[in-house]
């Protein structure tokens, strides 16, 4: 999967989601939120990039910038190699089949006037030119892959539970066929016995059906089952991008390290022999970030250079990349 | 609870029935437990399970209409505080039982300064003047660790982040000293390594305070790295108490077992497919018969459709409420 000669299906260059902040009657802009602040990566086909990082470090904003769910203000985004970052309109609709988004909250994102069956046609209506029977028996088809009884059409989302909703939702995500995905914190509404079943299924259908996914979320363990490489975001930045096993057994950025040893096991004798790295303070406005490194605030290896310069954003010798001035 | 311990707080029998339109929920179903002097008791459960409303009932929370109680005692301090009256009530929560809720946003008061809210109770519990409320105000947040408190009391708290309006909650719950602090999903909405702060802060305030703490969850992560002894819920009941060491290394039931096997880790081992609780959780609609789990259970046998499992105390002080002897892999014999 880590193959050199695929392409990637997804290229993000740079990227950067500023949020205008205004002020007074005037509405005057005086600055901006720095939701995203110059990221990029890569994802291969059939691969799933975990993106984890604390509330408010931009995960969430990256995946809908990605998605083109806002105007980006910076950077550029290729999906199979096609630039979507400055599509408008008519173009940019025509490209939405292909990358779909499953939402954290099921209940907030299914209409609750609206069947099931409805629901996961809407998309089909909307991009596919399909007769009634051919969209009721792809609707069956989808309830089917999903493992939801085809019978639950004509129900409303309130009949079901937190994990069957969820299901509702990747149906309808899977509806057109996408080949890239998004999963915002698919799982984190959801009781831990239910997470297990939805992710079960996510794997399920990435290998019968080859979907791509970037899996936001902030629950470290669950992305280190389902992911094939891992970014860490803080406060906007990738601060380190690795391949699963070696991010988690080595990471490399102080970031990465305090965020890991801070993840309870649920194993009393682990816990009780554990190091942790405990940060001080809280996570700095995205609105007025510090002065050269993001993190140089709460670092526990903060130098004189990281209140200074910003730390480039660079791969290692070993393939990781990582933005510390550590690692020079 | 460690044997000899008179215990602080003694739980029998408790049963919570809400009344709604659409008939009688269960919430909670004969639970009894106790709660020893300076112990961190560790309750886990999912959504329903019934682990806030025992703590809540046990309180006297719970709006009535719709919750009733409908049987049951908690013995705190030689009396029944379900028997309290209201003004009884109030005296002893926020003075000798203190809570600490999930969202501190929500159950912080919006439009009153932070210090006003700390000293609340200091000034109603304790009749401090107004002075020596202060004086422990900037005493309390500084134990939790809230830096520079005096001119934070003028704050209010939408000028704090999360974790420092946890804290600050922490702060209030202590204020008179309590001798029993519940903790309801306490660091849920808290990012993790401001959850490893907020840890870090009670393991550190129990052995100086020396008072007992019921620590609700569902996150069994928590519970290992913080808790004494642990309690699972499953369906408004108790389905297995224990040590947590003993807990983790041997799980009895097979609910607790499932759980811990579909948890995924930073550290262990890797799994390539995660295991799974098909199913759902019980619908709580009527007195349960049979043993809650039964529908999701693996190890299913004969006799769980039609009796409830009562409590088995096994070896020291491991309870379990199951039919099937994960020590033999057979049915237990009657006892």
């Amino acid at each position: 999967m880590l193959d050199k000669s695929t392409t990637p299906i997804l290229k993000v260059q740079n990227l950067k989601m500023y949020f205008p902040i205004y002020k007074g009657i005037m509405r005057r802009h005086v600055g901006n939120v720095m939701a995203v602040d110059d990221i990029s990566f890569e994802i291969n086909p059939g691969e799933t990039l975990g993106l984890v990082g604390e509330s408010g470090c931009g995960k969430s904003s990256a995946g809908r910038a990605i998605l083109r769910l806002y105007d980006i203000t910076g950077g550029s985004i290729q999906l199979e190699g096609i630039e979507i970052s400055t599509m408008k309109g008519d173009a940019l609709r025509r490209l939405r089949p292909e990358m779909q988004m499953i939402f954290q909250d099921p209940q907030a994102s299914l209409n609750p006037r609206m069947t099931v069956g409805a629901i996961i046609a809407e998309p089909l209506n909307e991009h596919k030119n399909l007769t009634k029977a051919e969209t009721q028996a792809r609707v069956n088809e989808l309830m089917d892959a999903v493992g939801l009884s085809r019978d639950f059409t004509k129900r409303f989302p309130h009949e079901f539970s937190g994990g069957q909703r969820q299901r509702i939702g990747i149906a309808r995500a899977l509806a057109l066929n996408p080949k890239f995905i998004v999963c915002d914190e698919p799982i984190a509404a959801l009781d831990v016995s239910i997470q297990a079943q939805v992710v079960n299924l996510l794997e399920e259908l990435q290998e019968r059906l080859g979907l791509t996914y970037l899996f936001i979320s902030h629950d470290l363990s669950m992305v280190r089952h389902i992911a094939d490489r891992v970014a860490v975001m803080y406060l906007g930045k990738i601060v380190e991008l690795a391949g699963r096993d070696q991010l988690y057994d080595s990471p490399q950025h102080p970031y990465t390290q305090a965020l890991l040893s801070a993840v309870p096991e649920p194993d009393p004798s682990v816990e009780s022999t554990r190091q942790r790295i405990l940060l001080e303070g809280d996570v700095p406005s995205p609105a007025n970030p510090p002065k050269g490194c993001n993190f140089s605030t709460r670092c526990p290896r903060v130098m004189d250079i990281c209140k200074i310069d910003v730390p480039e954003f660079k791969q290692l010798t070993d393939g990781r990349y990582v933005a510390c001035h550590l690692m020079e | 609870m460690p044997d000899g311990a008179v215990p602080i707080l003694d739980v029998t029998d408790l049963k919570t029935v809400f009344k709604t339109r659409g008939g009688e929920v269960h919430a909670v179903n004969s639970v009894s437990f106790d709660l020893a002097p300076g112990e961190l008791l560790g309750v886990v459960g999912e959504s329903g399970s019934g682990k806030s409303v025992t703590m809540m009932s046990l309180i006297g929370l719970l709006p009535s209409p719709p919750a009733e109680i409908r049987a049951g005692s908690v013995m705190f301090e030689g009396r029944d505080i379900l028997k309290m009256t209201a003004n009884e009530l109030r005296n002893i929560r926020g003075s000798r039982i203190g809570f600490v809720f999930q969202d501190p946003m929500t159950s912080l008061n919006p439009v009153f300064s932070v210090g006003f809210q700390i000293m609340e109770p200091l000034r109603k519990h304790m009749g401090l003047s107004k002075k020596q409320a202060k004086a422990r105000a900037v005493e309390l947040l500084e134990l939790v660790g809230i830096p520079d408190p005096e001119p934070r009391l003028a704050d209010y708290p939408h000028q704090f982040s999360g974790g420092m309006r946890q804290r600050v909650m922490i702060a209030i719950a202590l204020a008179c000293d309590p001798k029993v602090l519940i903790a309801d999903e306490p660091t849920t909405a808290l990012d993790v390594t401001i959850q490893a702060q907020i840890l870090e802060l009670v393991r550190e305030l129990r052995h100086k305070l020396g008072m007992a703490i019921i620590w609700i969850t569902h996150d069994l992560g928590v519970i290992a790295g913080i808790a004494d002894r642990v309690m699972v819920m499953y369906g408004g009941q108790i389905v297995e108490q224990a040590p947590v060491r003993e807990l983790f290394s041997n799980p009895l039931h097979p609910y607790t077992r499932a759980l811990l096997e579909t948890l995924p880790s930073v550290t262990g081992q890797r799994t390539e497919k995660l295991m799974t609780i098909e199913g759902q959780p019980p619908s709580l609609s009527a007195q349960p018969t049979s043993c809650p789990f039964k529908a999701r259970c693996s190890k299913a046998m004969d006799i769980c459709g039609t009796q409830n499992p009562s409590i088995f105390r096994l070896s020291g002080s491991h309870d379990v409420a199951c039919f099937w002897d994960a020590t033999t892999g057979k049915a237990r014999d009657a006892g």
